[in-house]
């Protein structure tokens, strides 16, 4: 410890920032000490990063690959073609399956924050009997995941002939209660004049729920909009169960279709999965800290 | 009761409004569908919408199946590995990218892009890599003398393969589910053992983990229901079930007997036991901890 002291309190080091008046006051001691270890943690996080991004790295290169070179332990492509995408695009309609998938998705994501922002609304802050009833009903479905009911599901679904439409894609994914759960605990922390003023002045519930609480809510509306988008996005149980016709087949259906009929041809396979998987990467690069915030708290709050 | 003033009416019926599209949704492809798998089960059901009442039949057809036991076995060895290996590695991640060092951002990140990649992706890039022979991973194996390992297509290997890749996938979000638990204790906790000079290791023991509770009982429990919930995606790409059903988890051959053999009764009969399976493990460990507390000291 006391060699640290006196190894790293180099002259000239504090004078040298003078933007920073504490940094020779400071104690400089455990700076060095840690930036030792701080070097270490950081070789074991970059192997275990390097081992862990890889596989994807591995896909985007070999897209880019020719046939001959697809199976070769060189990550970087000899000869760099596009000509894989080129083939994809062309023998498959994979621009209508990215459609689908994107109509689907985004219907899901504004459907299911409109419905749940208006229930988790009146479920904080309106007064009406059997509140804490219907909360408790809603909270409990969150504890039967969603592939265990799928059979029930689709007997519904097809029972009130939403087979093989956009809405047997759309309409049962909407509703979880997971969403409203979120904005429930969000709204009831707000204060409570809020509203008061505007009832005074004789707004409807809905305007107040319209023009002040939507606007209060975007930060919590925009992490639960990324969230629920990029799960329909890589949802593909629930779409293979229920579409069967080509013309609504989403991406990721597609993709799962397109091995099988090449099974053999990874070069083909990789661009499709480089495909499929570019709107994940491109929000997640986005949108990284609305993912995260939103995860830790669904996690634990 | 009977004196409601008109402001009151107003509010009742606005939240009756306000609420009706979830309550209508929820009921009907939430909640009636949790009460059908526990009726479904009775029934004879084909792909038509034909339906039949037949007792217990499906039952006992269950029981009789071997293929159900090889699925219940599979399942089990799946949960009992898998649970505790999520939760040292996410724990384990979320220790080592609470220090500070540089780039840990950008490692954070990258340890956690797996988990926003779409399964179905992730499955083929993984069965790209571990082609038998011709796969990067069989390449570099061959190079330091390991040849001939079938990750996919020996009935030894291919759980575990499954296992590996079902940890890669998910551990991002374990961490950040304990990051944000870490994040939540407070840091004179640990300057006061420091001083008292407490070891890092008893600092863990002592701190860490009693502060950290109600966040592994979470991460215990949501992992568990996942496990025995989810990788369908995951077999239904990597490996359909396969080689020799090694792979055919109870979701997975529930699946199967209802969509592809069409067999939606039997299929629901399963789903209700492992329905009731997850509901007596969840109440289990509920009432082990205490709530989830895992307290010592009440």
């Amino acid at each position: 410890m006391t060699t640290d002291a006196t190894t790293t309190s180099a002259p000239g080091r504090a004078p040298a920032d003078p933007s920073s008046p504490r940094s020779r006051t400071s104690p400089v001691r455990p700076r060095k000490r840690r930036s030792r270890t701080a070097w270490l943690l950081f070789a074991v996080g970059l192997v275990l990063a390097l081992a862990t991004v890889f596989p994807l790295l591995w896909m985007v290169l070999g897209s880019f690959k020719t046939p001959e070179e697809v199976n070769s332990p060189q990550l970087i492509p000899k000869t760099f073609t596009l000509e894989n995408y080129v083939y994809v695009f062309s023998q498959v309609p994979f621009a209508r399956y990215l459609f689908n998938s994107f109509f689907v998705s985004a219907a899901v994501t504004v459907l299911a924050l409109w419905f749940h922002s208006m229930a988790a609304y009146a479920l904080a802050r309106l007064r009406f009997p059997g509140r804490e009833k219907i909360f408790l009903a809603i909270f409990a479905t969150m504890l039967v995941s969603a592939p265990v009911t799928i059979i029930p599901t689709f007997i519904i679904v097809r029972t009130l002939g939403m087979v093989d439409s956009y809405a047997g894609l759309i309409v049962p994914a909407i509703f979880n209660a997971f969403g409203i759960f979120l904005l429930r605990q969000f709204y009831v922390s707000l204060p409570d004049e809020l509203e008061e003023a505007a009832l005074v002045d004789g707004a409807s519930y809905w305007k107040i729920y319209w023009s002040i609480v939507l606007p209060l809510s975007r930060p919590i509306l925009s992490a639960l909009a990324v969230f629920f988008f990029l799960a329909n996005w890589n949802s593909f149980v629930w779409p293979m169960t229920v579409t069967s016709d080509p013309n609504l087949r989403v991406v990721q259906l597609g993709i799962q279709s397109f091995q099988q009929q090449y099974a053999a041809d990874w070069n083909y396979i990789l661009a499709a999965a480089t495909v499929a998987a570019l709107p994940t990467l491109g929000i997640f690069f986005v949108f990284q800290k609305q993912i995260v915030a939103s995860i830790k708290t669904s996690g634990l709050k | 009761m009977s004196a409601i003033t008109s402001r009151e009416r107003r509010e009742r019926r606005a939240a009756l409004f306000f609420l009706a599209p979830d309550a209508i949704g929820l009921t009907v492809f939430v909640a009636i569908p949790m009460l059908l798998s526990v009726v479904l089960g009775f029934f004879w059901i084909d792909g038509f919408g034909n339906f039949d009442f037949i007792g217990l039949d499906n039952y006992v057809r269950m029981v009789k199946d071997p293929q159900f036991w090889s699925s219940a076995k599979v399942t089990l060895i799946y949960l009992v590995v898998l649970v505790p290996l999520i939760f040292v590695v996410g724990l384990g991640l979320a220790l080592l990218v609470q220090q500070k060092f540089p780039a840990v951002g950008v490692i954070r990140s990258a340890l956690f892009l797996p988990y926003v990649i779409s399964i179905v992706v992730v499955s083929m890039v993984w069965q790209f890599m571990l082609t038998d022979r011709t796969g990067v991973i069989a390449t570099l194996l061959s190079k330091i003398g390991i040849d001939g390992l079938s990750f996919l297509g020996d009935p030894k290997l291919a759980l575990g393969t499954v296992i590996a890749v079902t940890i890669w996938l998910q551990m991002g979000y374990y961490m950040i589910i304990f990051l944000a638990g870490l994040q939540d204790i407070p840091t004179e906790y640990y300057e006061a053992a420091r001083i008292d000079g407490a070891s890092a290791r008893q600092r863990f023991r002592r701190i860490t983990m009693p502060l950290l509770a109600p966040t592994n009982f979470f991460v215990l429990l949501t992992s568990m229901v996942a496990v025995v919930t989810g990788g369908l995606d995951m077999i239904f790409v990597l490996t359909s079930g396969g080689p020799a059903n090694s792979t055919s988890l109870l979701i997975f051959y529930i699946y199967q007997q209802a969509f592809l053999f069409g067999d939606l009764g039997y299929a629901a009969a399963v789903g209700s036991v492992l329905v009731l399976f997850l509901l007596i493990f969840s109440a289990a460990m509920f009432l082990a901890t205490r709530g989830g507390r895992f307290s010592n000291d009440d």
